[in-house]
C-alpha cells in the first residue's frame, strides 16, 4: 500500500518505462523498506546514465544510423513468401525518408477495420472493394458492329458481383465520364450498349473508344493499385499498393484510428506534425530492423525531431536542414558555398561562429564537449 | 629566460560579417597598383607594377616584402588593385544586377512600388526575417521582384520602362538595345539606400554599383606561388595567367581609348576584357568556353579552387593536414592488451614528445638529450624559450647538453605507456578513433590485440591504420580521458559492448567450458600463460574442469545469471550461472563473449568499471586462444563428409523437390496452377518453384545438420558462434542452392533461355540457377557460371553502395553536428532552438544505459 505512494513519489523523477518495469519486477511480498531501496537504487541508476551537458548527441545519431548504412543492401528484394507485397526496403528507403522526398517508390497502406469488420469473413471482399478498378477488369468481351454503328460491351456478371456493381451502376457511371457517346443497358444480359451520338467520323472514333473505355475508372478508391488481405494477430488488416486516406476515410468500415499510410507529406496533411515525426521513427526503424541492425530508437527520435522541428517535414539536404543554419559558413562548407557566399554578401551576414563547422575552420575550439565550458575570469 | 608575453597575444574571433567590396576600399586595402602584364625583369627579379610585385608578398627566398619587410612564410601576403579602363559586371552578381534594373525606373532609379506600399514591403520584410529567417526572407524577396516586372510606368517620374532581358552570360539588353556596363552602372548608382532593403540587400554591407566592377583587387602572390621546373624554368600559376590577360587586355583597352581608336575596336576589347574577368572568376560558365592552358586543359580559376570536395573550404578549411603522425600495416598481436598499440621503433625515433625542462626533470630529460638521435629512446630537437628549434645530432648534443635548463623543451622519441590516437578509415563512428597506450616494439607493423577489430572494423589482410600522438598536456589529457579504449567499450548505438571476444577466443572458451576437464598441472600451466599470478584460490583437486579455470577470468564477487544461446534449452549448460564468481553452469559462446550481444560483459562494465573489464576481456581472450593452442584445433575437408545414407537422404530430397518444380510446370502450361492473389501466371509459377527450391535447400541443410559429425571442429566454431553457420556447413557438403538475382531466379542470358546449352524456354531449376552440387562436389559448368552471375552482382551492389551511403551520413553529420545538449538538459541546435525538450524523452545517454534502457530486473534481483 506505501509502495503506491512511492509510485507517486518517484512517478515526476523517473521515466515511464523504468516505472512500469518496477511495478512488473516488484516482488509481490516486499516489505517498504526493501521497495523504498529499491527505487532508490533504480534512481540513482537513472541519474547516473543521464547524458552530460555538451554532449554531442547530434553527432551521435548521425553515426549510429550512417554507419550501418555501409552494412545495407541496395537492392529492393521482397521475400520469396508466397504473398508479400513489394515494398522498397533497405538503403534506397532510408535514403527516401530522410530526404523527405514529396514522391515515393512504392505507396502503402495498412488499412484496420473496424472490430465488426475484421473477423475475417468480409476482409477479402472488402478488399477488393477498395482497389481502384477500370472497366477492363469487368469486360467479358467488346465488339463493334460497323453496320449500326455501335458497339457492345459484354460485362462479367460474377466480378460485378464481387464488388457488388450492376450493369446498371455501369452504365450510369460511363456515361457521365465518356463524353460524346450515347450507353445503353441491354435488357437480358449484362451487356452494354454505345452509340456515337453525332454521325461525322463515327467510326473513327469508336475504334478509338475501343482502347480508351478499358481504361476508364468504374470503382474502388482511386491510387490503389493492389490489395492484399493479411493476418495480423487475431485480425485482418489489408495491405494496399498507393495510398488515398482521404478517399479511403470515406469508408465508415474502416477504423480510422490505426490505419496509416507510408506516405510522410499524406500522413502530415492529415494528420498533423506530431505524426509525421512518429512516421519517420517507425519507418526508419523498420527499416533497420529488416536488416538486422540494432540501432536505439533514440537517435531516429533525434533525427526525426531535427527534420519536423520546424513545424513541416525538411530533408536532410541542402534545401531543407540544411538551408535553415544559421551560420554561412556552416551552409557553405555542405554544398554549393559560391551562392552562400554571394548571397551572404548581398544582406550582410554575419556568422557569429557559434556552431561546429566554423570553428573547425578558424581553428578555434568547437562550442561542443569539452570546448563547452567557459571561464567567467577574464584570460588575458 | 622567459617567453615574451608582449611577443603574443592570442584572440578570438568573434564573428565574421559578409558585404561586397566598394572600388574605395579596394584601393585602400591594396598596397600596389598593377600597370604591367610583365612578371619578371631579364635577371629573373619581380617587375615593379607587375603582377608578381614585391609588395603583393614574397615566394622567393632571400627576398623581401616591400610592404611588411617579413620574409617567405613570414609575409602572408598583400592585395593589390588595377583600374578597369572600362566598368565590367562581376559575373557572380549578375542575377541580382538584372534584377534590381528591372525593378527600377530607368530615369530616376527609384524602386516601382508606389511610396505608400514601400514601408509596408519592408516592414512585412523585416517581420519575416525575424520571424523565419534569413532564407524565408530572400524567398519573400524573390516574390517582390517578380510582381515588379510586369510595371511598365514609374510611379515616381512617370518614364515609361522598357523590357530588360538578359544575354547570357553577361550581355543585358534593354529593348532590343544592348545596356553598356556604364549605363547599367550609373543606373544603379541612381537606386537609393531605403529602396534596397526591398531587393533584399543591405546598404551598409553592399552597394548595387559595386556588382559592376571599376577597380579590380589583385590577389597576393602568396595564393598564386609560381614553382620552379627542374629544367630552371619557371611555371606560373593558372591565376597568374589569368590575370595577366586581364592585366594585358586592360592595358590595351586604355591605349586605344586615349589613341581614340574606332568605336568598334573598343566595344571588342571590352567584351574580350568582360570574358576574361568573368572566367577569372568562374571558368565553368554555362554559355561561355573555359579559358585553357596551351596544353588545354581548363583552368582553375577561383570559383574551382573554392567549391567542391578538393576546393579550399573541404579540403583546408573543414579538414587539415597533421603532423606527428603514422601510418603502416597492421597485424595482430593477442599478448598486447586492448588498449594498447605496438608501434614499431622506427615510427618511435621519429615521432617526438615534447617534454618542458623543469629543475626536477632535467636530469631524466638529459638523458634523452645525452642518447642522441640515432638511438633509442633519445630525442630530435631541443626548443629554446625564444623558439629556435634545433636539431640534436652526435655533432650538437654536448653543446646543448650544456645548454639545456629549465624553459627548454626536449622533444623526446616515443615510449611505452605514451598516448597515441589510433584510427582506421573510414571512420564512421567515433569507434573509429580511440586512444591506446603506446609498446614500442620491434618490427614493422602497428600491432592491436584482435579483440579491438570489431570497432575499427579491421582485418590483417594488408588493412593499414593511422597513428597520431598529440602534443600538448590539454590534448593528451583529453585523450586519455575521452577517447581511451576503455571508455569506448559501450557503443553508443545499441548500449552493449562493441569489443569482446571473436574467432578462436570464442571457440577456445566454449571448448573449454563445455566440458574439458584437465589435471591441475595442465591448468596451472594454462592459467599462467595466461598471465595469472595468484593461485591461492586453487583447490586442491587433481583434475580441473574448465568451468573451474574459466572462473579464475572472473571477479571473485561477480553474479550473473544469462543464456547460452549454443546450447538446447533443455539441457542444463543453457542457463549461465555465475555465483560469487564461480561458473557453475553454462557455456562460454558467442551470445556471452561475443560483440554487440553480451550482456555478460555489459554487467561485468558496470559492476567493475572499465579499467577491470579491459583486463577481464584481454585475460578472456587470451584464455581462448591458449585452449587451442593447448589442444589443437583444425579444420579438415572431412568435416563436411557426410555418411552415405544421408547423401542418399539429399538425393532425394532435391528429386523430389525436381519432380515437384516439373509438375508445377506441367501445370502452368496446362493453366491450372492456381493464381496467387495480384499475380500473373507467369509470376506466379516463379515465386512458387522459388519458394519450394528454397525449402528443398533447406532441407538438405537440415540433414547435414543431424548426419553432421557434431565432434568435428568445424561444427564447434558454427555451435559458439566463433565463425561459420549452417548453411555455409549445408554448401559445403550437400547443395548450395538457387543462386537469386533481385529476388527472383536467374532470367537474364539469351532469348527464352539463360545459356545456350538449355533448351528454350525451359523453365527448370538447372536451367534458371539451381546449384544441386556442394562446394566440396564441385560445380558443373553452368551452375559455377551462374554463381559468379550473383557474384557479380553482388560485388555491383557493394560498390554501388558505398558512395551512396556515404553521402547520406555526410548529410546526416552535417545536418546534425550542431545538436548538443545544452546545460538545462534540452537538445538545441546552434542557433538555439530546442530540437527536443529532453534527451530522447528521458535524459538517457545509450552507452551508459544496457541496450538503450535501465535493467530493473537486475537491480531487483542483486538487491535480494
Amino acid at each position: 500500500m506505501t509502495t503506491t505512494k512511492l509510485f507517486n513519489e518517484y512517478k515526476e523523477l523517473l521515466p515511464e518505462k523504468v516505472l512500469d518495469d518496477i511495478k512488473k519486477y516488484l516482488p509481490d511480498k516486499c516489505t517498504d523498506a526493501k521497495a523504498k531501496i529499491i527505487f532508490e537504487t533504480v534512481y540513482g541508476e537513472y541519474k547516473r546514465s543521464i547524458a552530460n551537458p555538451g554532449e554531442s548527441v547530434g553527432l551521435i545519431s548521425a553515426e549510429s544510423i550512417g554507419e550501418p548504412g555501409t552494412q545495407m543492401t541496395l537492392n529492393t528484394f521482397h521475400f520469396a513468401g508466397v504473398a508479400e507485397m513489394n515494398v522498397t526496403t533497405g538503403l534506397p528507403r532510408l535514403i527516401e525518408i530522410l530526404d523527405g522526398r514529396k514522391t515515393i517508390k512504392t505507396k502503402m497502406m495498412e488499412v484496420y477495420l473496424k472490430k465488426s469488420h475484421s473477423s475475417g469473413k468480409e476482409v477479402k471482399k472488402i478488399a477488393e472493394l477498395l482497389k481502384e478498378t477500370t472497366l477492363k477488369e469487368f469486360l467479358k468481351e467488346i465488339s463493334i458492329n460497323i453496320m449500326n454503328m455501335q458497339m457492345t460491351i459484354e460485362l462479367d456478371e460474377n466480378k460485378m458481383k464481387s464488388v457488388g456493381l450492376t450493369t446498371n451502376k455501369i452504365t450510369k457511371t460511363l456515361s457521365k465520364l465518356v463524353k460524346g457517346f450515347k450507353f445503353k443497358e441491354d435488357k437480358k444480359d449484362p451487356v452494354i450498349i454505345v452509340t456515337p451520338s453525332s454521325k461525322d467520323e463515327a467510326l473513327n472514333t469508336i475504334y478509338k473508344l475501343k482502347e480508351t473505355i478499358k481504361h476508364v475508372y468504374i470503382s474502388g478508391i482511386k491510387g490503389i493499385t493492389q490489395v492484399l488481405p493479411v493476418k495480423r494477430g487475431d485480425e485482418h488488416v489489408i495491405v494496399t499498393a498507393g495510398t488515398n486516406l482521404k478517399d479511403l476515410f470515406k469508408h465508415d468500415f474502416v477504423d480510422t484510428e490505426r490505419t496509416i499510410s507510408n506516405d510522410l507529406y499524406e500522413m502530415e496533411s492529415m494528420f498533423g506534425i506530431e505524426v509525421a515525426r512518429q512516421i519517420i521513427i517507425n519507418e526508419v526503424f523498420k527499416v533497420l530492423d529488416a536488416q538486422g541492425i540494432n540501432i536505439d530508437v533514440r537517435h531516429i527520435m533525434l533525427v526525426s525531431d531535427a527534420m519536423t522541428m520546424s513545424g513541416s517535414v525538411l530533408g536532410i539536404n541542402r534545401y531543407g536542414i540544411v538551408k535553415e543554419k544559421p551560420s554561412v559558413l556552416a551552409r557553405a562548407s555542405f554544398e554549393t558555398p559560391i551562392t552562400h557566399i554571394i548571397n551572404a554578401s548581398l544582406v550582410g551576414e554575419v556568422d557569429k561562429l557559434n556552431s561546429v563547422i566554423e570553428n573547425v575552420m578558424m581553428n578555434q575550439a568547437i562550442p561542443v564537449g569539452t570546448g563547452l565550458p567557459g571561464l567567467i575570469t577574464k584570460v588575458k | 629566460m622567459t617567453i615574451d608575453e608582449n611577443q603574443y597575444t592570442s584572440k578570438k574571433i568573434s564573428s565574421l560579417s559578409f558585404g561586397i567590396m566598394s572600388p574605395k576600399f579596394m584601393k585602400a586595402m591594396a598596397s600596389a597598383k598593377v600597370v604591367t602584364p610583365e612578371l619578371y625583369d631579364k635577371e629573373g627579379y619581380p617587375v615593379d607594377g607587375g603582377l608578381m610585385d614585391v609588395r603583393l608578398g614574397v615566394i622567393d627566398p632571400g627576398l623581401k616584402c616591400k610592404t611588411c619587410g617579413s620574409k617567405l612564410k613570414e609575409c602572408i601576403g598583400h592585395f593589390g588593385y588595377i583600374e578597369l579602363a572600362r566598368p565590367i559586371i562581376h559575373i557572380k552578381f549578375i542575377n541580382v544586377v538584372l534584377d534590381t534594373l528591372r525593378c527600377t525606373c530607368k530615369d530616376c532609379g527609384r524602386i516601382l512600388i508606389p511610396k505608400a506600399k514601400i514601408t509596408k514591403s519592408v516592414e512585412e520584410l523585416e517581420r519575416i526575417g525575424k520571424e523565419m529567417g534569413l532564407e524565408e526572407r530572400r524567398k519573400h524577396v524573390k516574390k517582390i521582384i517578380a510582381s515588379l516586372k510586369t510595371i511598365n510606368q514609374c510611379p515616381y517620374c512617370q518614364a515609361k520602362q522598357e523590357k530588360i532581358t538578359i544575354e547570357k552570360p553577361t550581355t543585358i539588353m534593354e529593348a532590343e538595345k544592348r545596356l553598356s556596363p556604364v549605363e547599367i552602372r550609373s543606373r544603379l548608382e541612381r537606386v537609393p539606400d531605403e529602396d534596397l532593403e526591398v531587393f533584399g540587400i543591405n546598404p551598409k554591407a553592399s552597394r548595387p554599383e559595386w556588382m559592376v566592377l571599376t577597380v579590380m583587387p589583385i590577389p597576393p602572390v602568396t595564393m598564386r606561388p609560381s614553382i620552379t621546373l627542374e629544367s630552371g624554368e619557371r611555371s606560373e600559376d593558372d591565376l597568374t595567367h589569368k590575370l595577366g590577360d586581364i592585366v594585358r587586355i586592360n592595358q590595351r583597352l586604355f591605349e586605344n581609348i586615349n589613341a581614340g581608336a574606332p568605336e568598334i575596336i573598343i566595344e571588342d576589347l571590352w567584351d574580350l576584357l568582360q570574358y576574361h574577368i568573368t572566367t577569372f572568376f568562374d571558368n565553368e560558365v554555362a554559355q561561355l568556353p573555359p579559358a585553357r592552358h596551351r596544353s588545354g586543359q581548363p583552368l582553375k580559376t577561383i570559383t574551382a579552387r573554392i567549391k567542391s570536395k578538393e576546393g579550399r573550404i573541404r579540403h583546408n578549411l573543414a579538414g587539415k593536414r597533421t603532423n606527428f603522425s603514422a601510418r603502416t600495416v597492421i597485424s595482430p598481436d593477442p599478448k598486447l592488451n586492448i588498449n594498447e598499440v605496438g608501434v614499431p621503433r622506427v615510427i618511435a625515433m621519429n615521432i617526438t614528445i615534447p617534454e618542458r625542462v623543469t629543475e626536477w626533470n632535467m636530469k631524466y630529460l638529459k638523458q634523452f638529450v645525452e642518447k642522441g638521435n640515432k638511438e633509442y629512446p633519445g630525442s630530435n630537437y631541443i626548443v629554446r624559450p625564444d623558439g629556435k628549434r634545433k636539431k640534436i645530432t652526435d655533432e650538437t648534443k654536448e653543446q646543448l647538453l650544456e645548454e639545456i635548463q629549465p624553459g627548454f623543451i626536449v622533444e623526446r622519441h616515443m615510449m611505452d605507456g605514451d598516448i597515441a590516437i589510433f584510427n582506421r578509415q573510414p571512420s564512421l563512428h567515433r569507434m573509429s578513433m580511440m586512444c591506446h597506450k603506446v609498446r614500442v616494439l620491434p618490427g614493422l607493423t602497428l600491432r592491436l590485440n584482435p579483440a579491438v577489430c570489431a570497432p575499427y572494423n579491421a582485418d590483417f589482410d594488408g588493412d593499414e591504420m593511422n597513428l597520431h600522438v598529440p602534443q600538448t598536456e590539454e590534448a593528451r589529457a583529453e585523450a586519455e580521458l575521452l577517447m581511451e579504449v576503455q571508455t569506448q567499450l559501450i557503443s553508443p548505438r545499441y548500449g552493449l559492448s562493441i569489443i569482446g571476444c571473436n574467432q578462436d577466443a570464442i571457440s577456445g572458451n566454449y571448448l573449454l567450458t563445455k566440458n574439458m576437464e584437465l589435471p591441475r598441472e595442465e591448468a596451472v600451466d594454462l592459467l599462467a600463460s595466461v598471465g595469472i599470478t595468484d593461485f591461492t584460490s586453487l583447490t586442491n583437486k587433481k583434475m580441473m574442469t574448465g568451468k573451474e579455470i574459466f572462473s579464475f577470468m572472473l571477479p571473485s564477487s561477480f553474479n550473473f545469471r544469462g543464456n547460452s544461446k549454443s546450447m538446447p534449452e533443455d539441457h542444463k549448460d543453457y542457463e549461465v550461472y555465475i555465483r560469487d564468481g564461480e561458473l557453475i553452469t553454462g557455456v562460454m559462446d558467442k551470445s556471452n563473449l561475443g560483440e554487440g550481444s553480451g550482456l555478460l560483459l555489459r554487467n561485468i562494465h558496470k559492476q567493475y568499471g572499465r579499467e577491470e573489464m579491459v583486463e577481464i576481456i584481454g585475460r578472456i581472450y587470451r584464455l581462448g586462444i591458449e585452449v587451442l593452442m593447448k589442444y589443437g584445433f583444425t579444420v579438415r575437408v572431412s568435416d563436411t563428409d557426410l555418411t552415405t545414407k544421408a547423401n542418399e537422404q539429399v538425393e532425394a530430397v532435391i528429386k523430389e523437390a525436381y519432380e515437384k518444380v516439373a509438375e508445377m510446370i506441367q501445370q502452368f502450361k496446362d493453366g491450372t496452377l492456381e493464381i496467387l492473389p495480384g499475380r500473373s501466371l507467369h509470376e506466379t509459377l516463379e515465386l512458387r518453384i522459388l519458394e519450394k527450391l528454397n525449402k528443398a535447400r533447406n532441407e538438405t541443410g537440415q540433414i547435414v545438420a543431424e548426419n553432421a559429425n557434431q565432434e568435428t571442429d568445424t561444427m564447434t566454431m558454427v555451435k559458439s558462434g566463433a565463425r561459420g553457420n549452417l548453411l555455409n556447413l549445408a554448401q559445403m557438403s550437400a547443395c548450395v542452392g538457387q543462386q537469386a538475382m533481385r529476388g527472383s531466379r536467374i532470367e537474364k542470358g539469351y532469348e527464352g533461355r539463360t545459356l545456350s546449352c538449355f533448351k528454350k524456354d525451359d523453365l527448370g531449376p538447372e536451367a534458371h540457377g539451381f546449384i544441386e552440387n556442394g562446394f566440396k562436389k564441385g560445380l558443373k559448368p553452368h551452375e559455377m557460371f551462374f554463381m559468379s552471375m550473383t557474384g557479380r552482382d553482388s560485388m555491383m551492389d557493394t560498390a554501388l553502395r558505398t558512395p551512396k551511403s556515404g553521402y547520406l551520413y555526410r548529410r546526416l553529420a552535417n545536418a546534425m553536428q550542431d545538436l548538443k545538449i545544452e546545460y538545462d538538459f534540452t537538445v538545441r541546435d546552434a542557433s538555439k532552438k530546442i530540437i527536443q525538450f529532453y534527451y530522447g524523452e528521458d535524459g538517457m545517454d545509450v552507452s551508459k544505459s544496457e541496450a538503450g534502457q535501465i535493467n530493473v530486473k537486475n537491480i531487483i534481483r542483486n538487491l535480494k
